[in-house]
């Protein structure tokens, strides 16, 4: 460190540093062009695709509110969809969280079980149980409803699990100690230790299940995404537009009531 | 029940039982709040259009659907490797080129940095790229730019930006402002400023991002193939439009043991970095 100060220029890296930031540089710059190098792409549309998306920017303006009605409904059907399928999923989630907590699960066998439900469920995306459920329900608002409680139960056992495995053993404890029932233990010692965790991930989750319900109509499965998928097939673009700006409009809403109730509860 | 009307008296009530203090203490939102939750559910639930005749049908077809996809056949792996490669192509250059872009408009959405008008125009931009989800954004691009990949990666360098900017964004608002203000007093330039007293602290978060968005661009990429946008998502959807549901099922265990594979990847490396 001591010759460091001797120089009379100041740089910010040493040259060893210098060097793993060149080798850093060289690597990403290399696994890009071997990226861009051999995928499929018609280089004749690269240099095209500006232009094509301000042609399909150009016809979407101005929007076209005629079907506004019909569009409010699907946005209606859009919100359902996010709250019914937050709701059972939440419910659901409980147990499995519990046992997938290493701190309140019966056993090996169910920590296992817990786990496993867990990772299939949040690994497999929305869409792909939407297409499942699709296939089973028929198109239609229940195959939403099914498939977004799907993806749900993954995400909110996880993070309620991880709550549960975080809180202070010292409550459950003093039950135990005083001769209470398993369920009071629960309802007693566990639930008011994770109840605002569990408030802020189920909030946020309907966040999240209010976007996903916005394309589950593109493969079937009910909600704004059916006339999107509509008017962009019939290429009725001032439509999609408006479309677009519902559910802008609904996104927004979205964060702001989760933001609102969030400022309540925690 | 008793007790826990009684828990509105000013007077502490005694009783030789303990009761749990509501979760809402003015009984009347507490009950509103009940009944309006109580009354929204079942009218919602009982105008689902369900029909039960097609439910049960749907019964039969699933045991068909599950029949059909055991065992899962890895026969044409070929294509399974092939879509995979390419989901993979889109997954690195979408973040690539989202992180680069999102560090400029990062800059232009932090309060303290940017002007007033810059400010709103870089906000704007991020909000509109995070409302819309990937597969919206990808239909659009796909009718602009035609089927394939090219169709992903512009898909998710517009996903990347929503989420990279914004958290970069409010990185760069917290950022140490002393650095800034010695480096200006010293003369420095404007871009002097940002490489020597901004990226240093933002630096350890970029690269975070970046490698979350990596494994987040994957999980996406294998999504917006449904819609044409190339990739192992297209794989997919032509093997679950062909009724091939073994050549499915294997496609589906496979994405799911790469997305753990990469998670736990990324996982890594951020906690190293961090």
């Amino acid at each position: 460190m001591s010759e460091h100060i001797l120089q009379d220029s100041w740089a910010r890296c040493t040259p060893v540093q210098r060097f793993q930031r060149f080798a850093a540089y060289a690597a990403t710059a290399l696994i890009v062009s071997w990226a861009l190098s051999s995928l499929d792409i018609v280089w004749a549309w690269v240099w095209d695709a500006p232009e094509q998306v301000w042609d399909l920017l150009d016809r979407m303006i101005p929007p076209d509110p005629t079907n506004l009605p019909s569009i409010l409904e699907a946005i209606w059907q859009t919100i359902n969809i996010a709250t019914i399928a937050t709701a059972f999923a939440i419910v659901i989630s409980l147990p499995v969280a519990l046992i997938a907590a290493q701190n309140t699960t019966p056993n090996r066998a169910t920590l296992w079980l817990g786990r496993f439900i867990l990772v299939s469920s949040r690994s497999v995306n929305t869409l792909i149980w939407a297409l499942l459920f699709v296939a089973i329900f028929g198109p239609g608002i229940i195959a939403g409803i099914v498939a977004i409680m799907f993806r749900s139960i993954g995400f909110l056992g996880k993070l309620l699990g991880e709550a549960i495995e975080e809180i202070d053993p010292k409550p459950i404890e003093a039950l135990t100690a005083c001769g209470a029932s398993r369920l009071k233990v629960i309802l007693y010692g566990i639930v008011p230790q994770v109840a605002p965790a569990f408030f802020a991930v189920a909030i946020l989750r309907w966040d999240i299940n209010l976007r996903e319900s916005t394309v589950l109509g593109l493969v079937g499965a009910g909600g704004i995404g059916v006339i999107l998928q509509g008017s962009i097939d019939t290429f009725n673009w001032p439509e999609t537009s408006m479309v677009l700006l519902t559910i802008l409009g609904l996104v927004i809403f979205g964060e702001f009531v989760s933001s609102k109730l969030r400022g309540k509860i925690l | 029940m008793s007790a826990m009307s009684k828990s509105g008296d000013s007077t502490p009530v005694v009783t030789d039982h303990w009761k749990k203090p509501p979760f809402i203490e003015n009984p009347i939102i507490r009950y509103g709040v009940m009944l309006a939750v109580f009354a929204y559910l079942s009218i919602t639930l009982l105008t689902l259009p369900i029909d039960w005749q097609r439910a049960a049908e749907g019964l039969e077809r699933a045991s068909r659907i599950f029949g059909g996809a055991f065992p899962p056949s890895f026969e044409r792996s070929g294509l399974l490797i092939k879509g995979f490669l390419e989901s993979f192509k889109i997954a690195i250059l979408a973040s690539v080129g989202g992180v680069l872009l999102s560090v400029p408009l990062a800059f232009m959405a932090a309060k303290n940095i940017a002007p007033k008008s810059i400010y709103l125009l870089g906000r704007g931009i991020i909000i509109v790229a995070r409302s819309f989800h990937p597969v919206i954004v990808a239909i659009l691009f796909v009718k602009a730019v035609g089927f394939g990949p090219l169709a992903g990666v512009l898909t998710l360098v517009v996903y990347s930006i929503g989420f990279v900017a914004k958290l970069l964004a409010e990185r760069i608002e917290e950022i140490d402002f002393g650095q800034v203000e010695a480096l200006k007093s010293a003369g420095a330039s404007f871009i002097a400023t940002v490489a020597y007293a901004i990226l240093p602290q933002i630096m350890p978060r970029l690269v975070g991002l970046g490698i979350y968005q990596l494994d987040s661009n994957l999980r996406a990429s294998a999504v917006v193939g449904i819609v044409g946008a190339g990739g192992i998502g297209a794989t997919l959807a032509n093997a679950f439009g062909r009724y091939d549901y073994d050549f499915a099922l294997a496609i589906t265990m496979v994405i799911v043991g790469v997305i753990l594979i990469s998670e736990a990847f990324s996982g890594v490396i951020r906690k190293r970095i961090s």
